[in-house]
């Protein structure tokens, strides 16, 4: 464990990716500290640039603090990053590991299933099912959850496949042990690095996806979102650039810090890697 | 003079390594028309003295003193320009694996008229590539220089990588291991080959090996090296047959002698398995073009008794790794009965399967592959007596004993299979196949990928395992030597048939197949006993 912390500390621009996403948590965690009641409360005059009337980040057309947004949106971002992620890694996880160690017909059955899915842009499909299912919290989540697995689904096939055919998996066939414990207890823990690697990336990504849903005005509306902050500036950026900046700069910080960590753990899980970078 | 000269050479390992040197004050000399065997273990430094040779070392490997002379020329005073104009035209270099040493995109005649393209030879390249394809007696040369490698089995590749190494006839020639990958009758046909072009050119050969039956085929001198040292140095039949260092005593003591064991379990007429008219066959294609059917077993009947070890032995290809999967149930043959103990297992569904799976167990080929990295040794022993219900208590328990049943140190268990050694792994592996108390055991090679003094380990427990228990034992290898060693019987498989089944005796003394024939003219060093201490 040790000896894996350090391989990844290796990378520097992965520690400085562990730092901001810690600044990230902190910030969704302290957000009801920092500034308490609502973010929706008007608390200042419209339209005031960062700086002025105790505001640190200025305020909105309503004369809506835009750091507390920010603070308070960041639970929002990651807790739709994580949530979809999870749900997208079930789904994903479950369906290549079922195609890759029992192949053949359901190999195909399942690939072809998940084409399907690959096939349509996931962007336009996501908006799809969200205006669907009404835009609230979980519907969101939901959209993006299944329109991020199918990339899960076949790293996770490709790794049974060849991980299948290894003798100790023969072994333990010959063992007689179940083919769900074959499955759980002997394929899935050696194919973890990538799933790991993976997952860091969606979640960033599923970021990404709901500040655009938002932008759209599909997300919640009860919920701020640094996706709704940006779209409520969009209008005025030339009048009050700090309305759309801030919130777009929080994303930006956010998903380059999700991206290099999951470099990092790409570099510190891969054993030929581990080591030679300096 | 001799042809190559090395003195005092030795080459640094990097720090944390298990020795600080990987070759240290290495001496040896390669004169012409000589076959100059370095024999040694793994890890013993014998690649390492052929690359610094050829001055193929790379930078994480550094040359920290010693002298090499090819000739007049000081090879160890060359620049890296100079180096590689005599890599090639003064001396050559034939690698282990000639499946992955050919460029897979280039015709073969191409190949070859590179090398000497390279040399600015390229004009004399459309006659000397036929040429040199029939010197290393490759059927037709003209169509085979137009063949891709993939056309070519691992044999004909090899005998390319030799055309391309004597493309401009170098003076020294060096081999590193280049008949290990190979079957035995490959092997030996390699090995004439080499011993004949060497004759008639009169090149100096620097052969690397770890196999002392090739060493007393083919050379004129041994080099014995050990941890990065030569330690016994002389003419081949001084070293096969009068060793002075206790290290090559231990080597040549460890190389199977092909004599049956003494201690055995009796046999009875008991029939424990029996199989009956087995087929599987593999099917390719079928969308366009023709559907390729390879019949992997057929015609293999077969009894196991009691008590006996039969061996299944065959090259590469022979079906005898299916044919033994047959019986595990990890291949699924489509006709004939398996009969254990007079029940048909083949029709048997994946619950019905798993009583027996504890009666029938297997050890399998590669240490390496076979235990789960990511699981700690007593749970990898204990997972199979817990699976069928032990408690795992119990079951933890028993695995400590089978450590120590294996000469394992039981503080084994918490350890994880990538801090043991490759022998040390293949006993964990006989020690799961043997928690489950099995009565029929499965062997696919066991040995194969195992040093020679670690495979004469692994064979001595096996042997004394199968007595103490009594085992029934279905033994696979390629290696004739050690099938004659173990088996009480012998099963010999060519293209997916048993071709002949008999006593161990007779099949070695009196074989009626040709094919038998064939492979036991191949063993290489048959003509040599090795010495007893």
């Amino acid at each position: 464990m040790m000896a894996f912390f350090r391989s990844f500390a290796r990378n520097k621009g992965a520690v400085v990716g562990l730092v901001v996403l810690a600044l990230v948590f902190a910030m969704a965690g302290l957000a009801d500290v920092i500034f308490p009641g609502t973010p929706w409360d008007m608390v200042a005059a419209p339209f005031m640039p960062p700086g002025e009337m105790d505001m640190w980040l200025g305020s909105d057309s309503l004369g809506r603090d835009v750091a507390a947004g920010i603070a308070h949106g960041s639970r929002i971002s990651l807790l739709v990053g994580a949530v979809s992620t999870v749900v997208a890694l079930a789904l994903g996880v479950s369906l290549g590991a079922v195609a890759g160690y029992l192949g053949g017909f359901v190999d195909d059955l399942v690939m072809r299933f998940t084409e399907f899915f690959q096939t349509i842009p996931s962007f336009v499909l996501a908006i799809l099912l969200v205006a669907i299912f009404t835009p609230t919290i979980s519907s969101v989540v939901f959209a993006i959850a299944v329109v991020s697995w199918p990339p899960v689904a076949r790293v996770v096939r490709a790794e049974f496949l060849s991980l299948r055919s290894r003798e100790f998996v023969q072994a333990a066939e010959v063992l007689g042990k179940s083919r769900l414990s074959i499955v759980v207890g002997d394929i899935l823990p050696n194919a973890l690095s990538p799933i790991i690697v993976l997952s860091s990336l969606m979640v960033a990504n599923a970021i990404l996806l709901e500040s655009a849903l938002s932008f759209l005005g599909l997300g919640d509306p009860n919920l701020m979102t640094w996706g709704f902050l940006i779209g409520s500036g969009r209008s005025v950026i030339r009048l009050a650039w700090w309305m759309s900046v801030f919130p777009g700069i929080a994303i930006f910080l956010t998903v380059l810090a999700l991206n290099l960590v999951g470099e990092g753990l790409s570099d510190a899980l891969n054993p030929r890697l581990a080591g030679r970078r300096t | 003079m001799s042809l190559l000269r090395v003195e005092g050479l030795t080459v640094a390992l990097p720090p944390g390594g298990d020795r600080p040197h990987a070759v240290e004050q290495i001496d040896l000399t390669v004169d012409r028309g000589e076959i100059v065997c370095v024999v040694g273990e793994s890890g013993s430094g014998k690649s390492i003295t052929a690359n610094a040779v050829m001055g193929l070392l790379p930078k994480t490997l550094p040359r920290k003193a010693g002298r090499i002379w090819l000739g007049d020329t000081e090879l160890t005073a060359q620049s890296p320009e100079q180096l590689r104009a005599l890599r090639g035209s003064r001396m050559a270099m034939i690698f282990q694996e000639p499946m992955t040493a050919l460029n897979p995109l280039m015709r073969v005649g191409d190949q070859i008229a590179e090398a000497l393209a390279v040399h600015g030879e390229k004009r004399r390249a459309r006659d000397r590539v036929p040429e040199l394809l029939a010197a290393v007696n490759l059927p037709d040369p003209a169509a085979l220089a137009k063949a891709h490698p993939f056309r070519l089995s691992g044999g004909q590749r090899q005998r390319v990588m030799i055309a391309m190494a004597l493309a401009l006839e170098p003076a020294l020639l060096i081999a590193d291991e280049p008949t290990t990958a190979l079957d035995v009758t490959t092997q030996m046909q390699i090995l004439r080959l080499v011993r004949e072009i060497q004759s008639r050119k009169g090149m100096g050969v620097m052969f690397i090996t770890h196999d002392f039956g090739v060493v007393a085929e083919i050379a004129d001198r041994v080099a014995v090296m050990q941890r990065g040292r030569i330690v016994e140095q002389g003419p081949a039949s001084a070293v096969l047959n009068n060793p002075r260092h206790d290290y090559t005593r231990a080597l040549i003591a460890a190389v199977p002698h092909g004599a049956p064991a003494h201690t055995r379990a009796p046999v009875t007429t008991e029939t424990v398995l029996e199989a009956k008219g087995l087929a599987k066959t593999y099917s390719r294609g079928g969308w366009f073009g023709a559907r390729a059917v390879v019949k992997a077993v057929h015609d293999a009947d077969f009894t196991l008794r009691r008590g006996e070890t039969l061996g299944l032995v065959g090259e590469s290809g022979s079906g005898k790794s299916t044919l033994a999967r047959c019986v595990v149930d990890l291949v699924r043959p489509e006709a004939g009965h398996m009969l254990f103990h007079g029940q048909d297992l083949r029709p048997l569904s994946r619950a019905d399967r798993k009583p027996f799976r504890k009666r029938i167990q297997m050890v399998f080929q590669d240490p390496y592959a076979s235990l789960n990295p990511r699981r700690r040794v007593g749970d990898i022993i204990a997972e199979g007596p817990i699976t069928h219900g032990e408690p795992r208590a119990q079951a933890l328990d028993r695995a400590r004993d089978l450590l120590r049943l294996v000469k394992l140190d039981p503080g084994a268990m918490d350890r994880f299979p990538h801090e043991f050694s490759g022998g040390q792994r293949q006993r964990i592996g006989i020690a799961r196949a043997l928690a489950m108390e099995p009565e029929l055991l499965i062997a696919d090679e066991p040995v194969s990928a195992l040093d020679v003094s670690v495979q004469a380990q692994v064979l001595a427990l096996l042997a004394e395992i199968r007595a103490r228990l009594g085992l029934t034992m279905l033994f696979i290898t390629h290696d004739l030597r050690v099938a004659a060693q173990v088996c009480d019987r012998i099963a010999v498989m060519q293209r997916g048939a048993i071709v002949e089944i008999g006593p161990t005796a007779e099949v070695f003394g009196n074989p009626q197949h040709s094919y038998t024939r064939a492979l036991l003219d191949s063993i290489p060093g048959r003509g040599w006993t090795p010495p007893v201490f």
